[in-house]
C-alpha cells in the first residue's frame, strides 16, 4: 500500500501553520504504517485536544478525537475491549503531560499495548502561545511575558519511572530515525512512548527569537545527540534514541489470565 | 414472569440487571456508596469474558467506557457525587458523539465530599445540567429492587435506542438496602441490542446521518467502516465543522431525539390517584416512605395518592400535569431542597399548591417525617 493510501486526502491542505513540525510527524507516521503494513481497519488513532491532536483527522484509520488530556483513558477502553487492534495515541506536550499527566503515568504503569507519541513543541499552540510544562525556565510565552519560572520535566524519564517498557526520543530534524523509532514503538508489546521534539515557529519560535522554521529544525541537530555518542564531548546535549526497550507483562494478556482464573472458579 | 428469588443489596441488583442487559465492559473508581457495583463486577465480568478495569479516576473511567462502547460493547460505570462531578466532561463528550453508555450515580450527601454514607437526592439537577452546553439527557431511578432491575435494563435499552448516555440516579438507601428480588429469566424482559449499519464495506457510511426514524446505526471501531468521532460539532461523517447549518442541525438533533420521545422514555408508577385530592410525588427511596404514608392515610379514608417518578429526565411535565389536574394539594417528597419540586411547579396549572416534604440532614426521610410535614401543611399541627 502506498503511503498516500493512509491519508484522507479530502481534508488537505492541513490546518497547521507554515513551518509547523506536526506535518513532519504525520509523514513519518504514515511511513511507519506503510513499513509495518498494518491493515487500516486494524488501526485506531485516539487523540485529545490541541494542534497535535488534529493529526488523527488526516489519517484514514478509525479515529477518535477526544477531550484535552484524556486520550489515553479513551484508548484504554478501546484497547482492552478489543486487544487485537493497534492503538496509537498522538498527543501534545500540554495534552499528555499537564492536563493528561495523571493518565500518562497510569497508562505507563498499567502497560497496555498502546503507542503514545508525545509531540513536544514546548507550547500551547491552539490557544495562541502559552507556556507548557515543557517550555523550560526563562522561556517567553504569552502567559510568561517576564520569563518562565515554571520548571519543565523530562518526559522520557517520567515515562520510564512510571513503568513504560519502551521509551524513546527523536526530533523533526531526524526524520528517518523518527520513522524507525515509530516502527519499533508500535511493534513493542506494551505501553510505548516516543517523545518527538517538534517546532512551533508561530508561537514558541517567535516569542523566543528562535528564527525561522528551518532554523528551529536545524537547532534540534545542534542541541541533541544520540544515546550512543561520547558522553564527554556531548555533555549537556539532549539524548535521542531508545532509553528502554524491555518486555513486561502486557495488561490485556494479563487480563486473559484473570478471565481464566475467574472461569476456574477462583474468588 | 418466572425467575430466581434472591435477597440482594441494591448495588448488586444493578449488577445483575446490567449483566442481564448485556454489559460487557465496566471501568470505574472506588467511591462510597457505589463501590459494591465495582467489586461485584470485578468478580463477575471476567467469568463471562467481559472486562473490568479500575481506572486512575472517574474522569478516566467514563472516557474508557466511551472507547469500549465504540468497539461495539455495552458499557457502564458507577460512582457517587464527587465522582459524578468528575465525569461531567466525559458525559458531555458522550452526548456530543452519541455514545450509548450507562452511568450509575448512587447519590450521597453533597456538595463536595459531603456525607459519603448519608442518603440524599441532591444530584437531580446535576444529572440534567452537570455538563456544559445545551443538551438533553435521560435519567432513571427506582425505589425497590424489583423496579431497580427493570430500570437498569431500561437504562441500557434507552442508551442503545437513542444513542445517548443514560444516568441511573440511585441513592444511598436503594444502593445499600437489602430486599427480596426476583431475577428474571432470559427473555422475560426485552433487551435491545446495538443497531449496526447495514452499509456494506466500500460504500460511503455516514455515522451521523439519522435514519428516517431518527436512529443512527453504528459501526464498530475495528470494523469495515473507518470514520471519525469527535467532541467538536461535526458533519454526518463525524468530521469537525463550524458551518452554522451543520452546528444548528446537530444541536437540534441532539436535543430533539430525546425531547420528541418524552412519552416513550417516561416511566412512573401511580397509587390511588383516581380520586386523590392530595397527590404526593416522589422517587427513589423517598417514594417508599411516601407510599407508606399513602397506605396509612387511605386506610383512614383520606383521598390521597402517590405518583412515583421512575424517569426524572426528560421530565414528564405533561404526564405530571395530567395526574395532578384534580389535586388540591401536591406534595413533593425528596431528600434535597426542592429540585423535583421546581419541575412539578413548572408542570402544574397551580404552582402555589405545590409543597415540599423533605429532609436534608443525611438521615433517611421516614413516613413519620412526612406525616409531620403533611400535618403542618394541612394546618393540623404536629
Amino acid at each position: 500500500m502506498a503511503v498516500k493510501d493512509y491519508i484522507r486526502q479530502r481534508f488537505f491542505p492541513h490546518l497547521w501553520c507554515p513551518g509547523c513540525g506536526h506535518g513532519t510527524v504525520l509523514n513519518s507516521l504514515l511511513r511507519a504504517f506503510d513499513q509495518l503494513a498494518i491493515p487500516k481497519n486494524d488501526i485506531v488513532m485516539v487523540s485529545g485536544i490541541g494542534c497535535s491532536s488534529r493529526i488523527t483527522g488526516y489519517v484514514d484509520v478509525h479515529t477518535l478525537h477526544t477531550l484535552h488530556g484524556r486520550a489515553l483513558a479513551f484508548a484504554a477502553g478501546v484497547k482492552l475491549s478489543r486487544p487485537e487492534l493497534q492503538v496509537i495515541v498522538p498527543m501534545g506536550d500540554g495534552d499528555a503531560l499537564s492536563i493528561g499527566g495523571n493518565h500518562f503515568i497510569h497508562a505507563a504503569r498499567r502497560n497496555m499495548d498502546i503507542t503514545a507519541l508525545v509531540m513536544n513543541n514546548q507550547v500551547y499552540g491552539m490557544t495562541g502561545g502559552q507556556f507548557s510544562p515543557m517550555s523550560g525556565l526563562d522561556t517567553k510565552a504569552t502567559t510568561a511575558p517576564y520569563g518562565n519560572i515554571d520548571r519543565s520535566f523530562d518526559a522520557a524519564a517520567l515515562a520510564m519511572a512510571a513503568g513504560a517498557g519502551f521509551v524513546a526520543r527523536t526530533t523533526t530534524f531526524h526524520v528517518r530515525e523518527m520513522t524507525e523509532l515509530m516502527v519499533k514503538a508500535i511493534r513493542h508489546k506494551g505501553f510505548s512512548v516516543l517523545e518527538i521534539m517538534t517546532q512551533c515557529p508561530t508561537y514558541f519560535g517567535r516569542h523566543n527569537q528562535l528564527g525561522s522554521a528551518a532554523e528551529m529544525v536545524e537547532h534540534f541537530k545542534d542541541i541533541t545527540a544520540p544515546l550512543s555518542s561520547d558522553k564527554e564531548t556531548d555533555n549537556g546535549l539532549i539524548r535521542r534514541g531508545i532509553f528502554v526497550d524491555e518486555d513486561r507483562p502486557e495488561y490485556c494478556r494479563e487480563y486473559d489470565r484473570v478471565i481464566e482464573a475467574a472461569r476456574e472458579g477462583g474468588a | 414472569m418466572t425467575g430466581t428469588l434472591a435477597f440482594l443489596q441494591g448495588n448488586e441488583v444493578t449488577v445483575e440487571a446490567a449483566l442481564y442487559a448485556g454489559l460487557e465492559f465496566f471501568a470505574g473508581y472506588p467511591i462510597t456508596p457505589s463501590t459494591e457495583i465495582a467489586e461485584t463486577l470485578a468478580r463477575k465480568l471476567p467469568k463471562i469474558g467481559g472486562k473490568y478495569i479500575q481506572m486512575e479516576d472517574e474522569i478516566a473511567s467514563v472516557c474508557a467506557i466511551v472507547g469500549a462502547s465504540l468497539t461495539g460493547h455495552k458499557v457502564m460505570t458507577a460512582t457517587s457525587g464527587p465522582g459524578f462531578s468528575l465525569m461531567q466532561e466525559g458525559l458531555g463528550f458522550a452526548v456530543m458523539a452519541e455514545i450509548p453508555l450507562v452511568i450509575v450515580n448512587v447519590q450521597r450527601g453533597g456538595p463536595s465530599t459531603g456525607l459519603p454514607t448519608g442518603p440524599a437526592q441532591g444530584d437531580v439537577m446535576q444529572a440534567r445540567w452537570g455538563t456544559h452546553g445545551d443538551h438533553a439527557i435521560i435519567a432513571l431511578t427506582a425505589s425497590s429492587h424489583q423496579d431497580l432491575f427493570q430500570m437498569t435494563v431500561d437504562a441500557f435499552n434507552l442508551a442503545e435506542t437513542y444513542r445517548t448516555p443514560v444516568i441511573l440516579l440511585l441513592d444511598e438507601v436503594t444502593g445499600h438496602m437489602r430486599e427480596k428480588v426476583v431475577l428474571p429469566d432470559k427473555d422475560d424482559i426485552p433487551v435491545i441490542e446495538r443497531l449496526r449499519t447495514s452499509v456494506k464495506a466500500g460504500v460511503d457510511y455516514r455515522p451521523y446521518l439519522p435514519r428516517e426514524d431518527g436512529r443512527l446505526p453504528m459501526s464498530d471501531f475495528g470494523g469495515e467502516h473507518r470514520y471519525n468521532v469527535t467532541g467538536l460539532y461535526h458533519d454526518m461523517w463525524g468530521f469537525p465543522s463550524t458551518n452554522p447549518k451543520v452546528v444548528h442541525g446537530l444541536i437540534r438533533h441532539l436535543t430533539d431525539k430525546i425531547r420528541h420521545h418524552v412519552k416513550e422514555i417516561t416511566r412512573y408508577k401511580e397509587y390511588f390517584l383516581e380520586d386523590a385530592r392530595t397527590v404526593m410525588i416522589s422517587y427513589g427511596s423517598s417514594a417508599r416512605s411516601a407510599l407508606h404514608v399513602v397506605h396509612h392515610r387511605r386506610a383512614r379514608g383520606e383521598r390521597i395518592g402517590l405518583l412515583e417518578l421512575q424517569s426524572l429526565w426528560p421530565f414528564p411535565y405533561s404526564m405530571v400535569a395530567e395526574k395532578c389536574q384534580n389535586a388540591r394539594l401536591i406534595v413533593v417528597v425528596e431528600m434535597n431542597l426542592g429540585q423535583v419540586l421546581l419541575q412539578v411547579k413548572r408542570a402544574v396549572s397551580n404552582p402555589d399548591r405545590v409543597m415540599l416534604a423533605n429532609r436534608v440532614d443525611g438521615v433517611f426521610i421516614t413516613p413519620t417525617d412526612i406525616q409531620n410535614i403533611l400535618r403542618l401543611i394541612q394546618g393540623k399541627g404536629v
